[in-house]
C-alpha cells in the first residue's frame, strides 16, 4: 500500500489522538482573536486551559453557518486580514454568503490534504487531471487545481460546462483523471456515446473523484461502467475549505475524515448531544490546523454516521458512511446548494401565483431535475400565451436565482397538499444510500 | 354581440374534467358550447352556459381556477365561403384572432371569437353589418 503521507495517514489512534489535542489547544488560543470567538469564549468563560482533554471540546458552543452570516465579511478571522491571501464563499444566495479567508499557509495544507485524497484513490504525477468544476468562488475548482499540481499531475483546468470542449480536451490531451459533479458525469458520458466515442475503448479515462451532490451507489456504478473507471465519492464544503476533508479510499467503503486537520463529532440534531458511535447524526467539525479562520464545533447539517471498524486500506482516520442528507432543508443538486426560501422568494413576488408550492427532486434518466409546481392565485387570464409568458418568466427569474433551471409547472389552485404548521415543500425522489 | 365565457384552468389529471362538469350539473347550468384546448401540462376548458354569473360564482365558491371573459359571438350560413368571407373583415382592419370556435344550431353557424382588440372588432361587425346574436337569445338555445 502506497501513501501519501504514511507517517499521518497511518498513525495509530493514541498518537493521533494526541496530535489532535495539541492543534485543538493552539487552535482555541488562536481563535480567541477573532472577534466572533473573543466574544464567545468571554461570555462562556473559556480560556485555553479550559482545554484539557477532547472531551473538553464540548465545554465549547456550536458555531452555526448563522454565525458566519451575521460576522460577514472579516469578524471570523483569527489573523490580521493583511496575512490572508484568498477569499472563498458559498454558493448559497440566501442573505449574505459565508466566507472563508485562507492565509498562504491555510491553502498550502489545503493543497497538501487534496494531493494525499487524490494519491490515496491511486492518482499519481504521472497522471493528467482534468477538472470540470467551476472555478472562482467555488472552492472545487481551485481547491482540486492546487491539489493536483502539489501532486504533481499534468492538469487541465477546464472548468464547467460547454460538454464537447471538455471531450476534446479528454482525447486531445488523453485525460486519465476526472473531478467531476456525478450528474454530469453520466451526462459527459452519454455525450461520448452520441458522439460515436467509447470512453472505455477511445480514452485514457481510469479514475474519477465525484462529490459536490448527493448521489446513490447505483448512480457510482453507473458511472464505472459508462466511463470505464473507478469512481471516488469525495467530500469537501466551504466552510471546511472546500474539497478534500473526506474522501474515499480504494476499498470504496466510507470517506476518511483527516483527522490530524479537524475533529469529528456526530450529534442528534434535535438534542445536539453525541450519539452513540455508529449511529447516523449531523456532523459537526472543528479545524485543528487552519490559521486565518478557525471554525470550532462547526454544525455542517450533513448526516453521516461513522463506520465501525478499521479499513483494510491501513489508515487509521475515521470513515465516515454516505451521507445521508440535511439537518435542515437545504438541497444540493448538480453541486449548487439552495435553500426552499430562496425559490418562495421569487414565487411571491407574482400576484398571479398563489402561496402553496412543490419542490420535487427526481432522477430522470442519468440525470438531476428539479421540478416546481405552483398553485395559481387564480385563473387571471383566459389564454395560453400569457400563462406561457408567465411561465417564462418566473423560470427566468429561478435561474437567475439558483443558477440552475428548474422546470415550473403552474398547477390549479388548491390541488398542492396542505398541511398543518410546517408545509411539507421540498420531497427528493433521488435514490440516495 | 358580446357573450360571457368562462375559462377554466385544468389540470391534466385523470378526471378533472368530469369534476368541473359535475358542479355545473348539480346546479342545473346547461352548457351550450364548450371547447379544450391543451398543452402538455394544463389545458384551458372554455364554455359557454345557460347562465354564466351563477356558474361563476359556483366554481368560486369550490375554489375552481376560473376567469370570466367576454367574446363575440357572430352568425353565420354555412354556405361554401361564409366563414372566408367574414374573417376577411377583420384581417382588412387590422384584427387578429386569438382563438375561436363554432357550433351549430337551428341551421346557423354561431362562431365564438376573441380577438386582439375588442373595440376594433366591434366596429368590424357594424360596419360590416355582420348578424350577431345577443347573450339573452344564446343562452334559450
Amino acid at each position: 500500500m502506497e501513501y501519501w503521507q504514511k507517517d499521518i495517514e497511518t498513525m495509530n489512534r493514541e498518537d493521533l489522538e494526541k496530535l489532535q489535542l495539541e492543534r485543538l489547544k493552539k487552535t482555541i488560543e488562536a481563535a480567541g482573536n477573532s472577534p466572533f470567538y473573543n466574544k464567545v469564549f468571554k461570555e462562556n468563560g473559556i480560556t485555553a486551559d479550559s482545554i484539557q482533554s477532547l472531551e473538553d471540546l464540548q465545554k465549547i458552543p456550536f458555531t452555526t453557518k448563522e454565525d458566519l452570516r451575521n460576522n460577514y465579511p472579516y469578524g471570523m478571522a483569527a489573523i490580521p486580514i493583511q496575512k490572508c491571501v484568498r477569499i472563498h464563499s458559498s454558493s448559497g444566495t440566501t442573505g449574505n454568503p459565508t466566507v472563508v479567508l485562507h492565509s498562504a499557509k491555510d491553502l498550502d495544507q489545503w493543497a497538501n490534504q487534496v494531493a494525499r485524497c487524490m494519491y490515496m484513490v491511486g492518482i499519481r504525477d504521472t497522471d493528467i487531471f482534468q477538472n470540470t468544476s467551476g472555478y472562482g468562488m467555488f472552492t472545487g475548482g481551485l481547491g482540486f487545481q492546487y491539489g493536483a499540481e502539489k501532486l504533481g499531475c499534468l492538469t487541465v483546468p477546464a472548468a464547467a460546462g460547454n460538454t464537447k470542449r471538455q471531450i476534446k480536451f479528454i482525447t486531445d490531451f488523453g485525460t486519465t483523471c476526472l473531478h467531476i459533479i456525478p450528474s454530469y458525469a453520466t451526462r459527459l458520458a452519454e455525450v461520448m456515446y452520441e458522439m460515436g466515442i467509447d470512453p472505455r475503448r477511445d480514452t485514457r479515462l481510469h479514475t474519477v473523484c465525484i462529490g459536490a451532490e448527493p448521489h446513490s451507489e447505483e448512480q457510482r456504478r453507473r458511472i464505472e461502467q459508462l466511463l470505464g473507471v473507478k469512481a471516488y465519492n469525495c467530500f469537501g464544503m466551504s466552510e471546511m475549505n472546500g474539497p478534500g476533508v473526506a474522501f474515499e479510499c480504494t476499498e470504496q467503503n466510507g470517506l476518511h475524515i483527516w483527522e490530524d486537520n479537524v475533529i469529528v463529532e456526530i450529534v442528534d440534531p434535535v438534542t445536539l448531544q453525541p450519539v452513540k458511535e455508529g449511529e447516523v447524526g449531523e456532523m459537526v467539525l472543528t479545524t485543528i490546523n487552519r490559521e486565518a479562520m478557525p471554525l470550532l464545533r462547526y454544525r455542517t447539517r450533513d448526516l453521516t454516521c461513522v463506520l465501525p471498524g478499521e479499513c483494510p486500506c491501513g489508515r487509521t482516520h475515521k470513515r465516515l458512511a454516505r451521507f445521508k442528507g440535511r439537518s435542515d432543508d437545504m438541497i444540493i443538486l448538480k453541486g449548487v446548494n439552495l435553500f426552499p426560501i430562496q425559490i418562495e422568494k421569487i414565487l411571491m413576488q407574482f400576484k398571479e401565483l398563489g402561496s402553496n408550492y412543490l419542490i420535487t427532486i427526481e432522477t430522470e434518466g442519468n440525470n438531476d431535475e428539479m421540478l416546481i409546481e405552483v398553485e395559481l392565485s387564480d385563473l387571471f387570464t383566459d389564454d395560453y400565451g400569457t400563462l406561457q409568458r408567465l411561465t417564462k418568466e418566473v423560470t427566468r427569474q429561478l435561474k437567475d436565482e439558483l443558477l440552475l433551471t428548474p422546470h415550473l409547472k403552474l398547477v390549479a389552485k388548491g390541488s398542492l397538499p396542505t398541511q398543518e404548521g410546517k408545509a411539507v415543500r421540498v420531497k427528493d425522489l433521488r435514490k440516495l444510500c | 354581440m358580446t357573450v360571457n365565457q368562462i375559462s377554466i384552468f385544468l389540470e391534466n389529471k385523470y378526471g378533472k374534467l368530469s369534476e368541473i362538469l359535475a358542479l355545473l350539473a348539480e346546479e342545473n347550468i346547461r352548457i351550450i358550447a364548450a371547447t379544450v384546448a391543451d398543452t402538455s401540462e394544463y389545458g384551458i376548458l372554455r364554455i359557454i352556459v345557460s347562465d354564466p354569473q351563477k356558474a361563476f360564482k359556483i366554481l368560486k365558491e369550490n375554489n375552481v381556477s376560473a376567469n370570466l371573459t367576454d367574446v363575440l359571438a357572430i352568425v353565420t350560413n354555412s354556405c361554401a365561403g361564409s366563414f372566408a368571407q367574414t374573417f376577411s373583415h377583420f384581417t382588412k382592419a387590422g384584427v387578429s384572432i386569438e382563438y375561436m370556435y363554432c357550433f351549430s344550431a337551428n341551421g346557423k353557424s354561431i362562431l365564438i371569437l376573441r380577438t386582439n382588440n375588442r373595440e376594433a372588432a366591434r366596429e368590424v361587425i357594424r360596419r360590416q353589418n355582420l348578424e350577431y346574436i345577443h347573450e339573452s337569445d344564446l343562452i334559450k338555445l
